[in-house]
């Protein structure tokens, strides 16, 4: 059996770079996941001010959503890993600059505000989507309009925006990948480091297997929290 | 402010026309990438809806990796592996220099497969919304199997598909920008050279994605008016 395996797999090279692949799973579900949170949270008031009557608050968060939508990623990523070190001296002076050095805050800060522009127009449909009805029937009954929001129409939006939140999710753990060139070691970065040394092809197959299981493992919990989160909706 | 606009000039001290090259490989790859990716796509998925149980399955393969893939990654393994591949099958025949893969075909085959996975699941969708009837009308009027397609399903599919074909082309286009990884000389590589000799980091991303999003824009305008086109045979009911 280690025999057949060893034919296909390199067996020290596994020994050898196993541990830090795994470190690299940590690096890239912690990035995605911590990111795609913060970027939930701002998705909201971004959201809102979409939708919002007041025309400058509307121009300012499109213009926002269209810049992050707009361009690549990767243009973003080295326009805030690069770009901070030229305004060292102003993050300097406002006691930033700890953050602004690592490149894993960068890398957070880019993968925060992009995914909030993605989340934010998902959000803004499943917001359009609840009927104008709910909204009144809550202010009939009292409630201010901020709990009306909070309590009546962002659970409902919620549930019409979470097929896409998990489409949303994924993409982000694939573009993730893009981490590796601002020296940080996702899988990605082991990948590439790995290569380097050994100059073993394989490796790039095992970060192939790696991300699928991690994409397939993420899109089946999202589909097992969807069908539970939603089970009040299904006929009994 | 006339130092930037010096920077941006073209000619020997400014970037302008560095940029513009970039800009130029960019849009070549994207554009010729398209065609290609579609192609692949339809391809594959006919394949899913075919009677045939491998087609199937090598389409839901097909479909899985290539959508579970981390673009950049698709792309190192087109590149590093098609040079493995390529001197394995050299050396095979005797054959013994080393052998570099074109890094503008490496970016066309990787994005083409991943355009594909991504398009396929578009078309997918728009032969589902075909009424088997359309075929089954053509069939009757007795054209093959290969004209029906051509000349009644392709039209309607063409404009069903349209919208989910043109976030397609948007993804791609800002997909180009990782072949910068691997020595193509488009708009972000080209960017990056910039950056390392002027040391002008702030200014020239965001120049950079400043150009991505004037190409955003006018796809834009272009899918706008391509809808409009496709669907001008349909009667505009009143709401």
């Amino acid at each position: 059996m280690s025999d057949f395996l060893g034919g296909l797999i390199n067996l020290d090279l596994m020994a050898r770079y196993g541990p830090r692949f795994l470190d690299g799973v940590l690096v890239t579900l912690q990035l995605v996941g911590i990111s795609f949170i913060l970027g939930g949270l701002l998705a909201v008031p971004v959201a809102l001010a979409r939708l919002s009557k007041s025309s400058v608050l509307r121009t300012l968060a499109y213009s926002y959503v269209y810049f992050f939508r707009g361009t690549p990623l990767l243009a973003q990523v080295f326009l805030v890993y690069y770009g901070a070190g030229q305004l060292r001296d102003a993050f300097e002076a406002v006691g930033l600059w700890t953050f602004f050095r690592d490149a894993w805050f960068c890398a957070l800060l880019t993968f925060t505000l992009n995914t909030a522009a993605y989340q934010a127009e998902i959000l803004r449909g499943g917001i359009q989507a609840v009927p104008g009805g709910q909204n009144e029937a809550a202010f009939a009954l009292g409630l201010p309009r901020w709990l009306a929001f909070v309590k009546v129409v962002l659970p409902q939006a919620l549930v019409t925006a979470l097929r896409p939140l998990g489409n949303e999710l994924i993409l982000m753990i694939k573009a993730s990948a893009i981490v590796s060139l601002i020296t940080i070691y996702d899988v990605m970065g082991v990948t590439r480091l790995a290569f380097s040394r050994s100059f073993d092809f394989q490796v790039y197959l095992w970060a192939a297997a790696l991300y699928l299981i991690l994409v397939e493992g993420v899109r089946r919990l999202w589909a097992v929290a969807e069908r539970r989160l939603t089970r009040h909706l299904k006929p009994a | 402010m006339t130092y930037y606009l010096d920077l941006l000039s073209f000619g020997p001290d400014g970037w302008g026309d560095e940029l513009a090259q970039g800009a130029l490989i960019t849009i070549a790859l994207a554009v010729l990438t398209l065609p290609f990716g579609l192609m692949l796509g339809l391809f594959v998925a006919l394949g899913q809806r075919s009677g045939s149980r491998i087609a199937r399955n090598v389409a839901v393969v097909f479909t899985t990796v290539f959508r579970g893939l981390p673009e950049l990654l698709t792309l190192f393994i087109v590149y590093y592996g098609g040079q493995l591949l390529l001197q394995k099958l050299a050396s095979a025949v005797g054959y013994t220099a080393q052998i570099q893969v074109n890094s503008f075909l490496a970016g066309f085959v990787a994005l083409g497969l991943v355009l594909a996975a991504f398009s396929s699941e578009v078309w997918v969708g728009a032969l589902n919304a075909i009424p088997n009837g359309q075929r089954e009308a053509a069939r009757a009027l007795g054209l093959s199997a290969r004209l029906s397609f051509r000349l009644v399903v392709l039209p309607q599919l063409v404009r069903v598909a349209l919208p989910g074909l043109g976030n397609n082309w948007l993804v791609l286009l800002k997909d180009t920008s990782l072949v910068s990884t691997i020595a193509l000389a488009d708009l972000m590589r080209q960017t990056n050279i910039a950056v390392g000799s002027t040391k002008e980091p702030l200014f020239f991303y965001f120049v950079a994605c400043l150009v991505y999003l004037f190409f955003s824009m006018l796809s834009g305008g272009a899918l706008g008016w391509l809808e409009a086109r496709t669907s001008r045979g349909q009667v505009r009911r009143p709401a």
